[in-house]
């Protein structure tokens, strides 16, 4: 299934956001323009069939890299690139959101909701069609045919992300870009979930970029992981090399302070430290403060993903 | 060594008073289409100096358990039935103005959102004052060096600048130390944390469930950690408590619970939750969702989503009797479900 040519390559992508205060206000307190660097220089590619999953703490960007894979929000520079998908077309791109309370339309039958990218397309030519693609894809996500007529809040948290889903593959997407899909969700209904999109990932070839911030989930689910922090991406490894042996210190104080049920350390040492505000990121490596191994090098240069063992990690002290 | 004697003249005062003991607590919702029964039958026991982890997923009652013990229920929720107990003293017949004598000074609450249980117009420093001294005879300065020592103990560097710092002024980490300062003000013998962490980010959630670990060692506090993270309870908690639809379905140490589970829900879930050692292609589930307030089953909630499930299980209630070295409520461990 994993070919060589990748359905999504993101080269040296940023993000800036003006989070100024209003013109007049800048004029009269003197304030300069202020911008935040969501998303700084990163680069990756997900072969087709596989699962990339970027991992890391609120306000490390990861849904900014969401948002801009999928057009949400534009790149200030850099390129994203999607590969070919069947029949020569350009690769179809779809999001599955957190939140299913709010993602979708309450007023809107679920039929509807899960048939507007197939009408809008127009991937079927006749309503009947569509009417049997909905009740094809409401099987396959697990719901039953007449649940077309209801409205989303008939369905419990699980069930509504199932719609989600339908929706996501109704026009038959290469890529499904997830943004946290199952971190609103309970521990029994989130196996559901994720049993669903690995089923859906070997019967339709899918290939997913997976944005989390629960390792376990992550762990699961991807073939390769991309750590970031603080808008860089710090590790990049296949996953079980990543859970194996962690390189960047970033990534070892995040894989040794995830609680674990099968070996809980309660003894363990305190991780000191918070992330920095993005608005005023630390000069040079921007975990310097928090560093375990840092040096005053790393106050000053910006370390580059580089090739180590296996992994690319940004560090300058490995 | 400051910190070590303190408690001891509190625990000598009531050797056998455990620092919570709720006994078949029932909560009840009237509403237009009927009562709602949302906590039914429940009964819990904290000793000083423990951590009882309240553990359930959405709807399983855990807050509800945890607002009825701080008397905070809102209308037109009500108990029903039951007794709760807060060293030894019965608290759930007290009127309100008793209740809020008793709420902060004997036990304390932090909530999941720091952010909204903080008063974002006065300062840190004004609102620990104000709770010491509506708990304690000390004088304004009296609490300030109170104040002082409270945020140093749970980890606030530069504790004498902050003081006078504003809320927003303040990461969810560091809010999140100045409501367990608030919580500790008055020195409670115990501690309600509803969902302490689960607004945090990983590492910043570590440290504080180590803060709230060394609190209760040090000052022998009971705490109550109602959460629906079980590797949060796996690392903190003494004993756990976990809640389906409405009831305790099973209780026992962590690590039995953990690694022994003899209820079918509970080992659902301990299967549910994603390995951090190995990779399944499928992982365990558990079809269906818990049932909604309205729509309860008769006989064992569970029966429907349970594969073990018998006629019994739909007639009767199971009650929370031994099983192995856990409490569990099935009829698998009371003569089978025939």
């Amino acid at each position: 299934m994993i070919s060589a040519e990748p359905i999504l390559s993101v080269t040296h992508v940023s993000k800036q956001f003006d989070v100024s205060a209003p013109w007049l206000n800048r004029v009269l307190e003197r304030k300069p323009k202020l911008f935040v660097n969501a998303v700084n220089d990163i680069s990756f590619s997900i072969p087709r069939g596989s699962c990339l999953s970027i991992v890391g703490e609120s306000g490390c960007g990861k849904s900014t890299v969401a948002r801009l894979v999928t057009g949400l929000n534009s790149a200030s520079s850099g390129e994203i690139r999607f590969g070919r998908g069947s029949g020569g077309r350009p690769v179809r791109v779809q999001m599955i959101f957190q939140d299913p309370h709010s993602s979708l339309n309450p007023r809107w039958r679920v039929g509807d909701i899960i048939a507007e990218p197939i009408r809008e397309m127009k991937l079927r030519a006749t309503e009947a069609e569509t009417h049997q693609r909905v009740e094809e894809l409401l099987h396959t996500v697990g719901l039953a045919a007449d649940d077309m007529r209801k409205y989303a809040h008939e369905f419990s948290g699980g069930q509504r992300q199932r719609i989600s889903i339908a929706r996501a593959l109704a026009s038959e997407p290469e890529l499904l870009v997830c943004d946290e899909p199952t971190s609103a969700l309970d521990v029994s209904v989130q196996a559901q979930i994720l049993n669903l999109m690995r089923r859906l990932q070997e019967e339709f070839g899918l290939t997913y970029l997976f944005i989390s911030h629960d390792l376990s989930v992550v762990r699961h689910m991807s073939d390769t992981i991309a750590v970031m922090y603080l808008g860089r991406i710090v590790e990049m490894a296949p996953a079980e090399a990543l859970f194996r042996a962690p390189q960047h210190p970033y990534s070892r104080l995040l894989l040794g302070t995830i609680p674990d049920i099968h070996a809980p350390r309660r003894d363990r040492a305190l991780q000191a430290g918070e992330p920095p505000s993005p608005l005023n990121p630390p000069t040079g490596c921007t975990f310097h403060p928090r560093c375990p191994i840092a040096t005053e090098h790393c106050k000053r240069i910006v370390p580059d993903l580089q090739t180590r063992a296996g992994a690319q990690v940004a560090c300058l002290n490995l | 060594m400051m910190m070590q004697p303190a408690p001891a003249p509190a625990a000598v005062a009531k050797p056998a008073a455990p620092a919570l003991e709720v006994s078949r607590l029932t909560v009840e919702f009237p509403t237009r289409r009927g009562v709602l029964t949302a906590i039914d039958d429940v009964s819990l026991r904290i000793e000083p100096g423990e951590i009882l982890g309240v553990v359930g997923e959405s709807g399983a009652g855990k807050s509800i358990t945890g607002l009825a013990v701080l008397g905070l229920l809102e209308a037109p929720g009500r108990i029903a039935g039951g007794e709760i107990r807060v060293g030894g003293r019965r608290i759930d017949t007290l009127g309100e103005v008793e209740l809020t004598k008793v709420r902060g000074r004997e036990m304390g609450a932090i909530f999941q959102d720091p952010m909204t249980a903080l008063n974002p117009l006065f300062t840190i420093g004004a609102q620990l004052v104000e709770t010491i001294r509506l708990h304690s005879c000390l004088s304004r300065e009296g609490a300030r060096e109170r104040a002082l020592q409270l945020l140093r103990e749970v980890g606030i560097p530069a504790a004498s600048e902050r003081l006078d710092q504003y809320p927003h002024q303040f990461s969810g980490g560091m809010r999140q130390r100045v409501v367990i300062a608030l919580a500790l003000a008055a020195e409670p013998g115990l501690i309600i944390a509803d969902e302490p962490t689960t607004a945090l980010d990983v590492s910043i959630q570590a440290q504080i469930t180590a803060l709230l670990r060394r609190l209760c060692d040090t000052r022998n506090t009971g705490i109550m950690l109602v959460t629906h993270d079980m590797g949060v309870i796996a690392e903190t908690a003494d004993r756990v408590a976990v809640m389906y639809s409405g009831r305790v379905i099973e209780t026992g140490r962590v690590e039995d619970v953990i690694h022994d589970a003899r209820h079918p829900y509970t080992k659902g879930l301990m299967a549910a939750i994603p390995s951090l050692h190995e990779r399944v292609d499928r992982l365990a589930q558990i079809d269906g969702a818990m049932p909604r307030l309205n729509a309860r089953p008769d006989g064992c909630a569970f029966n429907p989503r349970c594969p073990m499930a018998g006629p019994r299980c739909r007639r009767e209630k199971p009650a929370l009797t031994p099983a192995g070295r856990n409490a569990a409520a099935c009829f698998l461990h009371q003569g089978g479900t025939e």
